[in-house]
């Protein structure tokens, strides 16, 4: 069982937790003006990347907020784990 | 065999404190602190099994928990019988009955070893190559014998009538393993000040110091050194120690799952007291300490009983005082079988010889058994042994260099113990992902590149000499708890040479001789030859091919030797073929101690209505509905379903029915942009619904199809009481949460899950106003004020109410919302003033019917996760002037629209009695032969006897276009022709409700 920091709670258990995929695809503002391609590439495209993965994590038996949370998918380590809204953590800097 | 084999003095054990139990029937004497297998031993038994493929009689090989032959069935009763225990990990009792395994109709006489001259003819695969053909003949004939043959032991009969706990546990150092390694890294983490656990497997902390009598460390003997060392540990509060508790499974982030063992020792075990108990322990630093495991030799004939290993033998002498045999012979590649020829010489037994089969083996434990005059020969390979239910005698050969070996010669003996060397434990930390490197001079892998917070020490590292062991124990739980290392201790241990052998051993015996490397699953170093010569190269394949380290002990005893023999037969060196996969649980585990108490009522929760026990009073049947139990018809003398359904159905419709409707999902949705979101969430408009209506609200995903649906109130400006469906509302709720914290933050709204709060009581049928009318305060009940799709707020029974006129049946309804603690109340009280109208109880099953009578879609049975609202005929519902809304963009995709997609119908049956299968395909003409093009299928069908004639909803290709056609369903009695109608069978005008 994963060991997941909750960054408005702190560390946790993975039962308290909902996956809520990938994390920085914004809703566009306006859909209807976009066309097919980008409405498609919004809707149904993943990364899914081999390594570090920045993911959507809900901490739905605790304060139920949704946060961000790099993770290797590789390991099941987590990087880094960080509110929503504020950008993806730069690692080169943090491992610098 | 027969005589006492146990010894005058020494040992953990207490001579005299007698321990009866019985074994295959068999009454026979132990004594306290022996396991079954060295009790059995003491009564001069070794043989314990049958081996699983040929049958072959097998005695005990080792002492602990890496034993392949002594599986064997502990009984107490019917619901308590455990299977494939190994005897010796099992803890002797007073009345233990016991049963060996795989065998019929006795251990002695197995009609099974048939198999075993068959042998030839079952190489590996066997089973794979010969039970082909015919395909049908495997699930009829071939599996079920081939099963009944092969099998371990049997699951017991009845239900398990044990408890069983499950505990989660936090420190900040875990020490697996309480040998001398375990011991020395608990005791210097504990002096860090963190919370430290240790956990092992035996009865008691000790490992192999158990069977090292004669040690002294730090001046104490191992015996008072334990004690000590426990003793310090006891003191410290915050060192919690679990002995019977096995370290089973490593979990990602330093979880560690532990089998802890409460009673399966004792005797009479406390009615109803726990028997296991799962820890989940959280650790932030994990030290491994588990030691290693023997290898036994691979040469022929190395399975008859009395052929053990040495190490095993050893400590049943030290640990047990039990002689493995008078007379033994000595098969090694490694040194450790010296002292136990030394501490077996010493005790009396005879040792015909110690056949080494290196060529100058020397080091001091060498010297020492030189000393005592112990016959040695060196360069001497074990070829062979003879006896039937006990070896008789060994085969010995000299090695002479290039694959030749000398005139065999053969020594009679009682026993054989052999060894290999000693191969790590490395299963947990292959388990926590950590990367393994090969070490040559050890013939061992051992852990390199950790994947968690864990460190291994010790044997399980390749650190085999005690003196060493201890320090590296003391650096790991220095390490972990982040303190200096103590002083290291000094011992009077005598170090072995720490190579040993692996592979298979030289001999001359022809291709016949059958040298086992996994003694459980019968693979012998031939069937691994054969499984190279026939194509498979990979370890994971051979393993699968062969069973080679599969079941119960994991390949703890074989894997190595079998990576010996493949790199022999690939010439490829080991490290280039790699280790299998090791699997959790290290040992087999119970499903009782997996279940906890999630079992019967605890397995699931059930969640009931506040209405639920009237339900249960009036003699309701019962249907589940997510996790709810909702009553689904309400049978009157002895009617069946579809009479008691007919019968609620025509109540409804004529007078009234009254159902609980609580289960519906609730979300009060509040504040300044509460319309707003709604407007942006749901596909329907809602900023100009006024306070005071209702609306019907529809859901769709972003990719635009249908996820849920219900009624909404508008309660105030800023405030919506919003319903869904009854397993919907954690997914909606989720969802609004979503878009609200990720995509609209701006927005002013919040949730609150309403579902418990309100008891939801609907009044369905013309009478329902009258009903309702004597009840009310507050409430003008009129068309006028309060018409269809309307709500208001008053008093029911004395009790604050939402009362909401909606419908879901077609008639005049009501749906009364009060607080649920009132629930019960207010139900009593409707249903009392309701029996001079005729009111009737109604569950779920005549909910569908009229609401399908009505063409109601119900989200999930007309609706498959791929329906628009325009396919379910709910385009109406769509906010069109909305400049967006969730969903909204992909239903502008073309294909959303396309004309053949599939779309609510009706459909009608030309026999009026035949009810079409739910979930029946539908084709486009008659005679088609499969595979045929379907165009659709049916989603509800019912008897409506309003009606007096079947009906069915169904999703059709472009099915609007084709009103009045007849199409066909496929059914087993021939294709059934039905009319393509309209959705709406019942007042399709709508009059009903208007009233």
């Amino acid at each position: 069982m994963l060991l997941i920091t909750c960054p408005y709670c702190g560390p946790r258990p993975e039962i308290e937790f909902a996956h809520g995929g990938e994390a920085h695809i914004a809703r566009p503002q306006d859909p209807s003006s976009l066309g097919v391609e980008d409405w498609t590439e919004f809707l149904y495209m993943r990364a899914n990347p081999k390594g570090v993965h920045a993911e959507r994590w809900r901490h739905l038996h605790g304060c139920a907020r949704f946060f961000n949370a790099l993770r290797d998918t590789t390991t099941d380590q987590f990087v880094a784990t960080y509110k929503t809204g504020e950008p993806r953590p730069d690692l080169t800097a943090v491992t610098a | 065999m027969s005589g006492s084999f146990r010894t005058g003095i020494g040992g953990r054990i207490r001579r005299e404190r007698t321990v009866r139990f019985r074994f295959d029937g068999v009454t026979y004497a132990g004594v306290e602190g022996d396991t079954l297998a060295s009790a059995l031993l003491a009564n001069g038994v070794h043989l314990m099994g049958r081996s699983f493929k040929y049958h072959r009689p097998r005695g005990v090989l080792g002492a602990g928990a890496d034993e392949p032959n002594a599986l064997v069935e502990v009984i107490r009763d019917a619901g308590r019988t455990v299977p494939n225990l190994r005897a010796t990990q099992v803890e002797l009792y007073n009345g233990l009955e016991a049963r060996s395994q795989n065998r019929w109709p006795s251990l002695a006489f197995d009609v099974g070893a048939i198999n075993n001259l068959m042998a030839p003819f079952i190489p590996a695969g066997f089973y794979y190559k010969t039970f082909m053909w015919p395909r049908k003949a495997w699930d009829a004939l071939y599996e079920p014998v081939i099963r009944a043959a092969a099998g371990l032991g049997h699951a017991p009969t009845d239900p398990d009538p044990d408890s069983y706990l499950n505990r989660y546990a936090h420190c900040e150092v875990l020490v697996v393993g309480a040998g001398p390694t375990g011991l020395s890294a608990a005791l210097t983490a504990a002096r860090g000040g963190g919370r430290v656990m240790l956990v092992d497997e035996q009865c008691e902390p000790g490992g192999s110091l158990l069977s090292e009598p004669d040690v002294r460390i730090d001046g104490l003997s191992t015996r008072d050194w334990i004690a000590r060392t426990v003793a310090e540990l006891n003191a410290n509060p915050r060192v919690t120690i679990l002995s019977r508790a096995t370290a089973f499974g490593y979990f990602a982030h330093n979880m560690i799952a532990v089998n802890e063992r409460l009673s399966e020792h004792q005797a009479d075990p406390v009615p109803g007291a726990p028997r296991e108990r799962l820890w989940q322990i959280r650790a932030g630093e994990v030290v491994i300490a588990a030691g290693a495991h023997e290898r036994p030799l691979v040469f022929p004939d190395n399975d008859r009983p009395g052929i053990l290993l040495a190490g095993a033998a050893r400590t049943y002498l030290n640990r047990y005082g039990v002689l493995p045999g008078r007379r033994v012979v000595i098969a090694t590649g490694h040194d450790e079988a010296y002292r136990t020829a030394i501490d077996l010489s010493r005790a009396g037994v005879e040792v015909a010889v110690i056949a080494d089969l290196r060529p100058r083996p020397t080091g001091p434990l060498v010297e020492l058994a030189r000393a005592l005059g112990l016959p040695i020969r060196t360069g001497c390979a074990i070829t062979g042994s003879k006896g039937g239910r006990r070896v008789t005698s060994a085969r010995l050969s000299a090695i002479l260099g290039a694959g030749k070996l000398g005139p065999p010669d053969e020594i009679a003996c009682d026993a054989v113990l052999m060894s290999g060397g000693y191969t790590p434990s490395v299963h947990l930390f292959s388990q926590s992902r950590g990367k393994l490197r090969w070490d040559e001079a050890l013939s061992a892998f051992l852990p390199d590149v950790s994947a968690e917070r864990e460190r291994s020490a010790g044997a399980c590292r390749g650190v085999f000499s005690l003196e060493a062991a201890l320090a590296d124990g003391a650096t790991a739980g220095a390490a972990a708890a982040g303190v200096a290392p103590p002083t290291p201790l000094r011992t009077t241990a005598v170090d072995a040479e720490p190579a040993g052998v692996i592979g298979a051993v030289p001999h001359d015996r022809g291709p016949g001789a059958r040298a086992f490397v996994d003694w459980q699953n019968d693979v012998t170093s031939k069937d691994l030859k054969l499984a190279v010569r026939e194509g498979f190269q990979s370890v994971e394949h051979v393993k699968r091919y062969t069973t080679n380290g599969m079941a119960t002990d994991q390949g703890k005893t074989s894997n190595i030797n079998a990576l010996g023999v493949l790199a022999d037969e690939l010439k490829r060196p080991v490290e280039k073929i790699g280790l299998t996969t090791f699997r959790m649980p290290y040992t087999p585990v119970t499903f009782g101690v997996l279940a906890g108490m999630a079992r019967g009522d605890l397995f699931d929760p059930v969640r009931t209505t506040p209405i639920h026990g009237w339900a249960v009073d009036q003699g309701a049947v019962f249907e589940d509905v997510s996790l709810w139990k909702r009553a689904r018809y309400f049978p009157q003398g002895g009617e069946d379903m579809e009479a008691a359904v007919r019968r609620e159905c025509v109540a409804v419709r004529n007078a009234c029915g009254i159902f609980d409707a609580s289960t519906l999902g609730k979300i009060e949705v509040v504040g300044r942009d509460a319309a707003e979101f709604m407007n942006r969430f749901y596909i329907n408009a809602w900023t100009k619904l006024g306070i005071g209506r209702c609306r019907y609200g529809v859901l769709c995903r972003e990719d635009g199809f249908v996820m849920d649906d219900g009624v909404v109130g508008r309660i105030a400006a800023d405030r919506f009481h919003v319903t869904t469906t009854t397993g919907g509302a954690p997914r909606v709720l989720n969802m609004m949460e979503d878009y609200l914290q990720t995509e609209w933050p701006e927005l002013d709204v919040w949730f609150t899950s309403t579902t418990e709060e309100w008891a939801v009581i609907a009044l369905q049928g013309p009478k329902a106003r009258d009903i309702l009318a004597g009840l009310v305060e507050g409430i003008d009940l009129s068309q006028e004020a309060l018409p269809h799709m309307a709500l208001t707020e008053g008093q029911i029974c004395g009790v604050p109410t939402r009362l909401f006129r909606v419908s879901f049946s077609g008639e005049l309804g009501f749906e009364i919302n009060v607080p649920a603690s009132h629930g019960r109340r207010v139900w009593e009280a409707v249903w009392a003033a309701g029996q001079p109208h005729g009111l009737t109880a109604y569950g779920t099953e005549t909910m569908h019917v009229l609401r399908a009578e009505k063409g109601f879609i119900i989200v999930g049975q007309e609706t498959d996760g791929t329906a628009t609202p325009d396919d379910v005929g709910l385009a109406w519902a769509v906010g069109k002037a909305k400049p967006d809304y969730v969903g909204k963009r992909s239903l502008a995709r073309p294909s959303m629209s396309a004309p053949d997609r599939k779309q609510l119908v009706g459909l009608l049956t030309e026999s009026p009695e035949t009810v079409l299968q739910e979930g029946a395909q539908i084709v486009a003409s008659l005679g088609l032969k499969a595979p045929m093009p379907v165009i659709g299928h049916v989603t509800s069908s019912y008897y409506s006897a309003v009606l007096g004639r079947s009906i069915a909803l169904a999703m059709v290709s472009g099915g609007r276009a084709k009103m009045g056609e007849t199409l066909y369903s496929p059914a087993g009695s021939g294709d059934v022709p039905v009319k393509v109608v309209g959705p709406v069978f019942y007042d399709p005008e709508g009059a009903r409700l208007n009233v």
